[in-house]
């Protein structure tokens, strides 16, 4: 069986889209059961791709904001029609503060409440396990991946956090070691995010966002591997639709990436 | 055609924190400035524009803040025009 396409884009700025090719083709290698190539910004065309990841960096120099001119850019136009269509969409860190500018995710981004920027592990708990890249993942499972970024202290309106709450759109959350709620507990609020969101997917479920670098967490070497079973989510929910069925949110137990 | 100048305000909306702001709300106050209740920092854009009127460079400076120079989750706006 051949693998299904991931495509990374880079923008002028990007910096973790060979993290996230690294991560795919050779962390998660052939089990995943994908293929990751290099999507430049220009293009128009995803024809042959079955799913795209947004890494993170900083595109255009954060200029205005971070995000913003990038949302503007040739290849989000096609990535928000595939969206529109049901493909896989991850954005990592500044990918999801660009998927917040184009409009696939609701809210904004502000700077850190502590105005610095924030590179250390973080732990934060699943709460949506049938997304694309979650399904791997146990219900409140809890995760431990690395975060890098000075704004990331997320913010929608009151009326729109509960509307996000209801519907679940919260897929990933800031929490403590053994998963208490940043929301009760503030001091496992890295950045001061609204309703301690650390990842927010739309609400169809295809296109996730979060600040949290699964890529830098998919290989023992990096201190956690709780990143790996991302990618092989995707690769077992890409398999599932192109064999016509329901990629199914089995739970696979601790060592889920089977390795 | 005319050349107008076009400043964009660009302002974190009320009720939005805004932490430089408030960072520096606490650093006027342990300066010894007293009364000060609220700080928001802003940001203001200068547009060189060619338009046959003033209204007209008005109006496409909106479009523009509209569209990429503000966030309208967070961030109001208002636009000024200097005579040429």
């Amino acid at each position: 069986m051949s693998a299904a396409t991931v495509g990374v884009i880079t923008f002028p700025g990007t910096n973790c889209d060979r993290d996230v090719l690294h991560a795919i083709n050779r962390a998660a290698g052939r089990d995943a059961g994908l293929e990751a190539v290099s999507v430049w910004h220009e293009e128009t065309d995803l024809s042959g791709i079955d799913a795209v990841v947004i890494p993170g960096g900083f595109s255009y120099g954060d200029y205005l904001r971070s995000g913003a001119i990038a949302a503007l850019s040739p290849v989000m136009q096609a990535v928000r029609e595939r969206a529109c269509q049901g493909m896989p969409v991850l954005g990592i860190c500044n990918g999801f503060q660009i998927l917040l500018e184009a409009g696939l995710l609701p809210g904004a981004m502000r700077r850190n409440r502590t105005l610095r920027f924030i590179c250390r592990p973080v732990t934060v708990r699943v709460e949506r396990t049938d997304t694309p890249f979650t399904l791997l993942y146990g219900p409140g499972e809890v995760l431990e991946l690395p975060i890098a970024h000075f704004e990331g202290n997320y913010f929608a309106w009151p009326d729109e956090l509960d509307a996000l709450e209801r519907r679940g759109q919260v897929a990933l959350r800031y929490c403590g070691p053994r998963g208490e709620d940043a929301r009760v507990h503030d001091i496992y609020n890295p950045n001061g995010a609204a309703g301690a969101v650390a990842g927010l997917t739309n609400p169809e479920g295809n296109v996730l966002g979060l600040m949290p670098h699964p890529e830098r967490a998919s290989e023992s070497l990096l201190g956690s591997r709780d990143g790996l079973r991302m990618w092989l989510s995707l690769g077992r929910w890409l398999a599932a639709r192109r064999e016509g069925r329901p990629a199914v949110a089995t739970r696979a137990g601790g060592s889920a990436d089977g390795r | 055609m005319a050349r107008f100048t076009v400043f964009v305000h660009v302002m974190p909306r009320q009720g939005v924190l805004d932490p430089p702001g408030e960072a520096t709300r606490s650093a006027l106050q342990a300066l010894g400035f007293p009364g000060v209740r609220e700080v928001r920092i802003g940001r203001r854009i200068a547009l060189d524009l060619e338009a046959q009127s003033r209204e007209e460079a008005l109006e496409r400076a909106r479009a523009m803040a509209e569209r990429l120079l503000a966030n309208p989750v967070i961030e109001s706006f208002d636009v000024r025009a200097e005579e040429p």
